[in-house]
């Protein structure tokens, strides 16, 4: 198996997922654990992925009930090592059995270290991996409609209670599902394209997803007529870069992303807080074109990157990492408590 | 932020011990760092003279001190600090800064706790607060009963269940931790833990389960981090410090380790801790259950670990978190980019594994368990298990050359099955065994309880070594078995090939490693960081090669005889180097050092020091000269062999070196020189060894240079004694010679450290033994200036040393041992390096040694006029034993070095320097009941004059049969001690028991000889040592030292004890 990337890089190592070639955005994760979550979110779609933790499969893969989606969403797996035994009561395969199945390729006996530098340097590339010595060409996912690829096509209700949650899935991670479905809550889950404004409802959500956010003209558009009422709004991810397009903002390609479990963001609007978020996102916000109604919510501590806006006077509010973890690190679960009550203050006053 | 303190008093950690060794020297001096930065004057307190932190140029004020409540006082009186820092010095700073809170001492006198509040450092020490106060948000702690006398105790552990685990509070490293099966036991355990701690607690047993740690921060505004999670190799029931540890975890899925991580933050929030501390799990392996199993609010071997590991450096921060300081407003030091509140991802992995010395004790217990006996430990770093594992074992230093292909019998174990399911200090090795014996990973998994997939790893590393055996050796598999982490030696001895055979190979097919780097971050940022490591995993180097720097090879890990000292001299060397605008290359792999402290050089390589890497290193980096001299036996041992590969060593060249150290040229050196050496002999038949040992004359010293088990040196008083030495410890071949010295008795011992340049004597310091020669000089107390050497002796010595030093042509430092007996100078031993003394006379005389050596190895002049004898007061240096940790060791002085540490205290007299110095190595002044055994006439007779001036100092003695009776015709009178056997009371037993005694001092017959003790029938005088310790009664059983302490007492008697500063000794004041 080959990785080949853009810049004509070549890089020979030994196959254990699907005997095939498949090509992508080449990007990196910094996570020590979380493969199983990271394969299975939708936001990767399109990407070969590029583990920095050199020893992968260690815990093997658990049933899909815990995956973050039907299935794997990467194009393919670049590792250091394969760890062909793995060790969990969860485990019920191999990963590279999973990867096979799902017929996704994976390259180890690569110095990830160094491929990983090289994203950094020069930015996330194309690249592809090439099974059997086929030759492959490159292709750029960000040209497709990534987020109507992994979006849901039809609608789903979860839950049953008086109050109601649209969630408008771009891509949308399960845990958010399971984060948001409470006692007294139905949320009903519509495509990206949905226009939910004909719905009533008492909270919005909108989901991460893959891709550049200015695909999603349709889903911008439904938004920004949202806007017109004042219900509560919560973004995450690609949820936060769609929600200030329809503000008017602008957002722009990061040069190598975050994806990672460990970025520190800072709580602007308190000044001495800063949380540690799981991440995983290719854009962001263009701080100087936000509108001067939304205020930043949070900043990333490392790059001074936007990470959250709010509404100086609505209840809509959004962040770019994901609180749902899942991979990562659950200190911000409590955002989805502070919408969740935000709605319930709404559907109160409303009643 | 609140007001920033003026002066701040920092507690150290005393000598090193086992449960609390080198890490907080690191933490230390990086907490005085921190407080400098800010501008605030800082004051320590640490006796440990051979210790970093305690260097000029860090602390504005030292204080040699013991670390007791006494003296903390007196140095809280003086200088008055406005707080104090408790969290740096291990249990014992917190310990004593608990003390001082609860005695008033700290509100008396305004002095407030930085950091982590005394209240909540009292919530996670007291067990039934700590269980009370995490159950309040429901965080799940193993089911636990604290009791405070033996009943309770019983209860409660009969409410359990059977098997229970004992612990006992406020306790390190596990101390009186153990397994319990039946009531029988527990009682015998309790008698004891009772005599140590006022708690003890009874717990659920949780064998089986896995153990995991986690290092977390949290500032004064809430922002809480973890830095860091380990996962054991051992499954709960063996202590951590005696497990092998990976960092980060490696079978934890996304939901454990963070769910885990969840409930630390939670859980430290909650109790409110203030800067670092560390939190201990006990994970079920397949229901996923947890138990919090304790947390460490301070810095912990632990925390120095994780900080190594990630590069996050977790005291400086604590420190500065101490102070209010906030996680977002201090940097990430090592990329100078980001801030200090992340977390660090790791790209590669690292394994710690611990050091242990058992085999230098006799009867010692080589089971592992729950209570902590390693001494010393080294960390791996490495992108594969196998990588990481191999190179760990062989950093241990015992011979090893990895998990697999070992030459000699130590690392083949017959009963592997056994030590496998009851582990010993040979696990691993047992593990490799069974896996050559195609045990199956399930079976092992079975027995030991450990993860499989570390287990599937160490077969992975016998299937290589038989493909090996089987296959041509191709690039591919070539490099295969490197990046499983075979040396070259190893592969050697699989293909039958010499090490340089297969590292010409390697060369040839360009199999080598890459240089990488620890940046905290996995690459993601740019990183200014100078750590690197070397890996097979890989095909790109992080870094180019510097600016062809000096290469300082450091000491390895920390075990008996190689400790915290050469730590100091490899950190000296260092700062020199700086000074003098070189540029510097580390390499060592300890852990708990300095020396391997992100700010100390321009690049560290946390590395193996064997031949094979430190040539990589250096021929990567184009090293212009390295230095061994500094790093002890270890780096010492590379001179030669790097040397013949062509590396340019600093200071005296390698063959002179190797001419101190074959016994064989330095004799008929010695020889030549016309200076006297006690006989001795090379023979390689234990009937040649019996011959050369009746010429010389018993007794004799018995040096084998091979050891079975036990310990490897010995004195034999006769044939009968020689012969079971022979038979049992040691072989005895060509391959394997033994050598036979004279031991001359009653002889004393004295030492000259000094520094050379190009074999001209520039500096030295003469330091006398109190006890006499037949006590390993890394056990003896030394005093400085001597105080009964006669300066006759002192000028024949120096002398000596001159021929010495002019003979072999020595640059930097060197160390020679004499025997002085009726105006005889003898020489037993010339080291070409730094000794374990130099931190000690250093730091006395006010020269820094190691830097003079290193100015002469640079060639630079550093003639001078050195005053070294007459000093206006005297320095004595105490060993720290850890006996208490190695259970059924005999606590006797011996000629194998068994201490662990060492002490130091300054005074106006030698009494006052000598008991400040023994209260520092933890002996308390007794009040008023002293128990005397005195073995043989000799003991008798000549301890009576001091017997006599502890009687008129008004104690009360018991003494046992023979004693009593000797004492009475000389008119002392005693309480009669009866024989344990005879039952009758009061006998040596129930004495013991009863809580009564307050010193020890027992003299065995024959002190020298070490037979009979231990075993299954032990001496009075052997149980007598052994429960002194187990009940932490202060000991002596030297004759010299207990006539030093009687004179000691006397003298000093109502006057005190002075608590000065290290600056009040200085010369000219």
């Amino acid at each position: 198996m080959k990785l080949i990337l853009a810049d004509k890089t070549v890089i020979e190592g030994k196959s254990f997922g699907a005997e095939t070639s498949a090509t992508g955005e080449v990007v990196f994760n910094t996570g020590m654990v979380g493969y199983v979550e990271t394969l299975t979110d939708p936001s990767y779609q399109g990407q070969i992925l590029v583990l920095t933790y050199p020893l992968v499969g260690n815990y093997g893969v658990p049933d899909p009930e815990f995956f973050e989606s039907t299935g794997i969403h990467i194009s393919g797996l670049v590792v250091s090592e394969y760890s062909e035994t793995y060790s969990s009561a969860s485990a019920k395969q191999s990963l590279a059995s999973w990867l096979k199945k799902s017929g996704i390729p994976a390259i180890s006996g690569v110095d990830t270290r160094a491929l990983t530098k090289k994203l950094r340097e020069k930015g996330v590339m194309l690249g592809g991996l090439s099974a059997k010595g086929n030759t492959i060409a490159l292709e750029d996912p960000n040209k497709r409609n990534l987020v109507a690829e992994v979006s849901i096509k039809e609608k789903r209700v979860y839950g049953s209670g008086p109050t109601k949650i649209i969630a408008v899935d771009c891509g949308m991670k399960e845990n958010i599902v399971r984060s948001l479905t409470r006692p007294g809550i139905t949320v009903l889950r519509v495509p990206w394209d949905y226009d939910f404004t004909k719905e009533e409802y008492d909270g919005l959500f909108l989901s991460n997803g893959p891709g550049d956010p200015t695909m999603c003209d349709a889903t911008i558009q439904n938004i920004k007529n949202a806007f017109k009422k004042d219900i509560p709004i919560l973004g995450i991810c690609l949820g936060t870069q769609l929600m200030a397009l329809a503000a008017g903002a602008s957002t722009y390609k990061l040069k190598y992303g975050h994806r990672s479990q460990n970025q520190p963001c800072t709580d602007v609007t308190v000044g001495t807080r800063c949380y540690i978020t799981s991440q995983n996102h290719g854009f962001a916000i263009n701080r100087k074109t936000l509108p001067k109604e939304w205020k930043v919510w949070f900043e990333n501590a490392n790059d001074g990157s936007i990470e959250g806006i709010k509404h100086s006077s609505k209840p809509w509010s959004a962040v770019q990492f994901h609180p749902e973890a899942s991979p990562g690190p659950t200190d911000t679960a409590w955002v989805f408590d502070e919408f969740l009550a935000s709605v319930a203050l709404y559907k109160k006053n409303h009643a | 932020m609140p007001k920033k303190p003026k002066k701040v008093l920092i507690l150290g950690s005393g000598g090193l011990r086992i449960g609390q060794a080198g890490e907080f020297d690191y933490s230390g001096s990086q907490a005085i760092k921190a407080l400098k930065e800010e501008g605030i004057r800082t004051v320590l307190m640490n006796p440990n003279i051979a210790t970093v932190q305690t260097d000029k140029g860090l602390a504005d004020t030292v204080y040699f001190l013991p670390l007791t409540e006494h003296f903390a006082k007196e140095v809280i009186e003086k200088e008055r600090p406005d707080a104090i820092l408790l969290g740096f010095g291990g249990q014992t700073a917190l310990n004593l800064g608990l003390a001082l809170d609860k005695s008033g001492v700290l509100k008396k006198y305004g002095v407030e706790v930085l950091g982590t509040p005394v209240s909540v450092i009292r919530d996670t020490e007291d067990r039934e607060l700590f269980i009370k106060r995490l159950s309040e948000i429901g965080v799940v702690t193993a089911r636990s009963f604290a009791a405070e006398n033996i009943k309770d105790a019983v209860k409660a552990a009969a409410k359990l269940k059977y098997p229970v685990m004992i612990r006992m509070g406020f306790a390190l490293g596990g101390e009186g931790s153990g397994l319990v099966r039946s009531e029988s036991e527990l009682r015998t355990r309790l008698a004891e833990a009772f005599h140590r701690s006022p708690q003890v607690l009874i717990e659920e047993y949780l064998a089986g389960w896995k153990e995991v740690e986690y290092e977390v921060v949290r500032d004064a505004y809430d922002n809480c981090i973890v830095v860091c999670n380990m996962e054991n190799f051992d499954p709960m029931g063996v202590h951590t410090g005696e497990s092998m540890v990976v960092a980060p975890s490696q079978t934890l899925t996304n939901e454990e380790y963070h769910r885990l991580r969840e409930v630390a933050i939670k859980t430290i929030r909650h109790l409110g801790v203030v800067g670092e501390c560390n939190i201990q799990y006990a994970l079920h392996p397949t229901t996923g259950e947890y138990r919090v199993i304790e947390v460490n609010a301070r810095l912990s071997r632990s925390s120095a670990l994780a900080s190594k590991a990630t590069g996050y450096p977790l005291a400086f921060i604590a420190a500065k978190l101490a102070l209010g300081q906030s996680l977002l407003t201090i940097k990430n030091a090592v990329t100078q980019k980001t801030i200090a509140c992340f977390e660090p991802a790791l790209d590669y992995l690292v394994l710690k594994m611990p050091r242990w010395d058992l085999n230098k004790f006799d009867s010692a217990v080589t089971s592992i368990g729950t209570e902590m006996k390693s001494v010393g430990e080294v960390m791996a770093i490495g992108r594969s298990f196998e990588e990481v594992l191999q190179k760990a074992i062989r950093m241990l230093m015992i011979g090893a050359d990895g998990f697999t292909a070992n030459k000699g019998e130590a690392f083949h174990i017959e009963k592997y099955l056994a030590e496998i399911k009851d582990p010993t200090t040979r696990r691993v090795f047992a593990v490799a065994e069974a896996l050559h014996r195609g045990v199956s990973v399930e079976e092992i998994h079975k027995l030991s309880g450990i993860t499989t997939w570390f287990l599937d790893k160490m077969k992975n590393i016998i299937e290589l070594e038989k493909r090996l055996k089987k296959e041509t050796l191709t690039v591919e598999l070539l490099r295969q078995v490197k990046q499983a982490g075979f040396s070259d030696k190893q592969i050697g001895t699989i293909t039958d090939k010499t090490e340089v055979a297969v590292r010409a190979l390697r060369g040839k097919k360009n199999v080598t490693p890459v240089v990488k780097q620890i940046d905290t971050l996995a690459g993601e940022f740019p990183a200014k960081t100078n750590y690197l490591y070397v890996t097979y995993h890989g095909t790109e180097h992080d870094v180019t090669p510097g600016k062809k720097g000096i290469a300082v090879l450091g000491s390895g890990p920390y075990s008996i005889g190689s400790s915290v000292e050469f730590d100091w001299s490899s950190v000296q060397v260092l700062k020199t180097l700086q000074a003098e605008g070189k540029e510097t290359v580390m390499i060592n792999y300890n852990p708990e050092t300095v020396s391997t402290d992100y700010d100390m050089s321009d690049r560290l390589y946390f590395e193996e020091l064997s031949l094979e890497r430190v040539l990589d290193i250096v021929q990567f980096e184009k090293i212009k000269g390295v230095v061994i001299s500094t790093g002890g036996q270890v780096s010492n041992n590379l001179a030669l062999p790097l040397h013949k590969n062509g590396v340019k060593i600093l200071g005296t060249t390698p063959e002179n070196i190797d001419r101190a150290e074959d016994r064989h040229t330095f004799s008929k050196l010695l020889d030549k020189l016309n200076i006297d050496q006690p006989g001795w002999a090379e023979l390689t038949t234990r009937k040649a060894a019996g011959e050369a040992a009746m010429r010389l004359g018993y007794p004799v010293l018995v040096r084998p240079s091979y050891v079975l088990s036990g310990s490897a040196m010995a004195i034999a008083s006769d044939e009968k004694s020689l012969m079971r030495f022979l038979e049992r410890a040691v072989d005895v071949s060509s391959e394997h010679p033994i050598v036979i010295s004279k031991f001359i008795e009653n002889a004393r011992e004295i030492e000259i450290d000094g520094v050379a340049s190009k074999g001209k004597l520039e500096i030295y310091a003469i330091t006398e033994h109190v006890e006499n020669a037949g006590t390993h000089s890394g056990d003896a107390t030394v005093v400085l200036p001597p105080q009964r050497t006669y300066l006759e002796t002192i000028r024949r010595a120096k002398r000596i040393a001159k021929k010495v030093v002019k003979e072999l042509k020595i640059t930097g430092p060197f160390n020679i041992q004499f025997l002085a007996k009726e105006n005889k100078l003898q020489v037993i031993e010339t080291n070409v390096r730094a000794s374990r003394s130099f931190p000690f006379v250093s730091k006395v005389t006010g020269y820094n040694f190691i830097e003079l050596a290193t100015k002469a190895m640079l060639g630079k002049d550093i003639s001078g006029h050195y005053q070294t004898l007459e000093l206006d007061y005297v320095a004595v240096k105490s060993p720290q034993f850890s006996y208490s940790r190695i259970k059924g060791a005999d606590p006797l002085g011996y000629v194998e070095m068994a201490s662990t540490g060492e002490v130091a205290a300054f005074g106006d007299s030698y009494p006052e320097a000598l008991l400040k110095s023994m209260m520092s190595a933890g002996f308390r002044l007794p009040k008023k009941n002293i128990l005397i055994s005195l073995g043989g006439e000799e003991n008798k007779v000549k301890l009576l004059p001091a017997i006599e001036k502890l009687k008129v100092l008004g104690f009360n003695f018991f003494a046992t049969e023979h004693t009593a009776e000797f004492l009475k015709t000389h008119g002392i009178a005693s309480e009669l001690v009866h024989k344990i056997k005879s039952g009758k009371k009061e006998n040596v037993g129930t004495l013991l028991d009863s809580g009564k005694l307050e010193l020890i001092i027992n003299l065995a017959n024959r002190g020298l000889v070490r037979e009979g003790n231990g075993g299954n029938n032990p001496s009075d005088g052997f149980i007598i040592r052994r429960k002194a310790v187990d009940l932490n009664i202060p000991l002596i059983t030297n004759r010299q030292l207990a006539e030093a302490f009687a004179m000691a007492l006397s003298e000093v008697g109502k006057k005190g004890l002075e608590s000065k500063a290290w600056d009040a000794y200085k010369k000219d004041a």
